[in-house]
């Protein structure tokens, strides 16, 4: 009998019941207003989005082409802002 | 999580200046939306609920049509994805997820906090949903029926919860005190 | 698919073939589910996500039972998703 194929690789994004992350704590204080730096990385992403230039889809879609190890080392915005930079230059709206 | 590295902090800064080089956009507009986006907080969640609470109509349009709702409260929702509310029952409590990414409603609560965002919540909550509301001393009775609700399409979800006995003759400022972010995403439960 | 209909959801893994965005979770691939309602009907993602003409498509919230998934949870405790109607076949 020919065995089973070996089950797909999951992508780093689509972490439902990862196992990885069975035992990891989750922490109910980390709940501050994001910083600066995540405050006007978001803030882009909506004018880029009103603009035109960009759309959430685009935005997850280049956020889940990062590679696993950087998307987990990563921050939330530091992926966000990965991701505009890398359509803005797919787009040719600016230079990489 | 850690703060932003130098390196990202340069190429923000790199992004920003070539995109304002650009005329995508201004200094301006960006530090307008940074405000904009900030006036958005659970209060606007709270209210809403509180005002279900006392209202049977507000609550038939809540659960008919969010956004709709959330406009009636003051919030513009143009442009935005539709506001879908999970109601609970005696018998069935909420609680929201998004484990693709973060979507959340942010026109209604702001911005998202950190637990939802991380992997530990977005891995756990679909598997182990129990648990993860035990890190919040949340206990549900065995005979409460628990529903996650996954974020994976174009809804941004809130929860509407039961009011809580307790709470009888109070107004809208003190109901919607007792609603926080928390209670909103389905994490706990509203206590009086 | 009106509410009430089981439906499977398609055990397939467009991301082997090539560069793709999808909504369905990996979790749910191949699993049994019941339909809960249409929410309506948007524009496909995966066809969003490279700027390409992106059709409308029902998108359905569907339910899957907890312990049924994970062979662990409480009896009762459910999942409520929303997948679109190409990912979904009737059981």
């Amino acid at each position: 009998m020919t065995p089973d194929p070996a089950p797909p690789m999951i992508p780093a994004h689509d972490l439902g019941g990862a196992s990885r992350f069975r035992c990891a704590p989750v922490d109910p204080d980390d709940d501050a207003p994001p910083d600066a730096f995540g405050q006007q990385v978001d803030a882009l992403r909506q004018i880029l989005a009103r603009r035109g230039l960009m759309s959430v889809d685009e935005l997850r879609r280049a956020i889940e082409s990062l590679p696993e190890a950087e998307y987990h080392a990563l921050t939330y915005y530091e992926r966000w802002l990965r991701a505009i930079a890398m359509l803005m230059a797919e787009k040719g709206v600016v230079h990489p | 999580m850690h703060a932003a590295s130098p390196e990202s902090q340069a190429l923000l800064a790199r992004l920003t200046a070539a995109l304002i080089a650009k005329g995508v956009t201004t200094d301006a507009e960006i530090a307008a939306q940074i405000a904009s986006t900030n006036r958005a907080s659970p209060e606007i969640g709270a209210r809403m609920v509180a005002r279900a609470w006392t209202d049977p109509d507000y609550r038939a349009l809540m659960l008919r049509d969010g956004s709709a709702a959330a406009e009636a409260m003051g919030v513009s929702m143009a442009g935005m994805p539709p506001l879908g509310v999970l109601a609970d029952t005696p018998g069935l409590h909420h609680v929201v997820v998004c484990t693709l990414c973060s979507c959340y409603p942010r026109a209604v609560l702001g911005y998202p906090p950190g637990w939802f965002k991380s992997s530990s919540y977005r891995a756990r909550m679909v598997r182990d949903p129990r648990a993860v509301l035990a890190e919040w001393g949340t206990v549900l009775p065995a005979e409460v029926a628990l529903r996650v609700v996954d974020s994976t399409a174009d809804y941004r979800w809130m929860v509407l919860p039961e009011r809580p006995a307790g709470t009888e003759g109070w107004d809208a400022a003190q109901l919607a005190a007792i609603v926080t972010r928390d209670a909103l995403v389905g994490v706990s439960l509203p206590q009086p | 698919m009106s509410p009430g209909t089981q439906v499977r959801v398609k055990a397939d893994f467009p991301e082997t073939r090539g560069p793709c965005h999808i909504r369905t979770p990996h979790y749910l691939r191949g699993r049994l589910g019941v339909v809960e309602r249409h929410l309506g009907d948007f524009p496909n993602p995966e066809d969003l996500a490279f700027a390409r003409p992106a059709a409308r498509v029902p998108l359905f919230h569907v339910r899957f039972d907890q312990p049924s998934l994970w062979q662990e949870g409480a009896a009762g405790d459910a999942l409520l998703v929303e997948i679109f109607a190409h990912w979904l076949e009737p059981v």
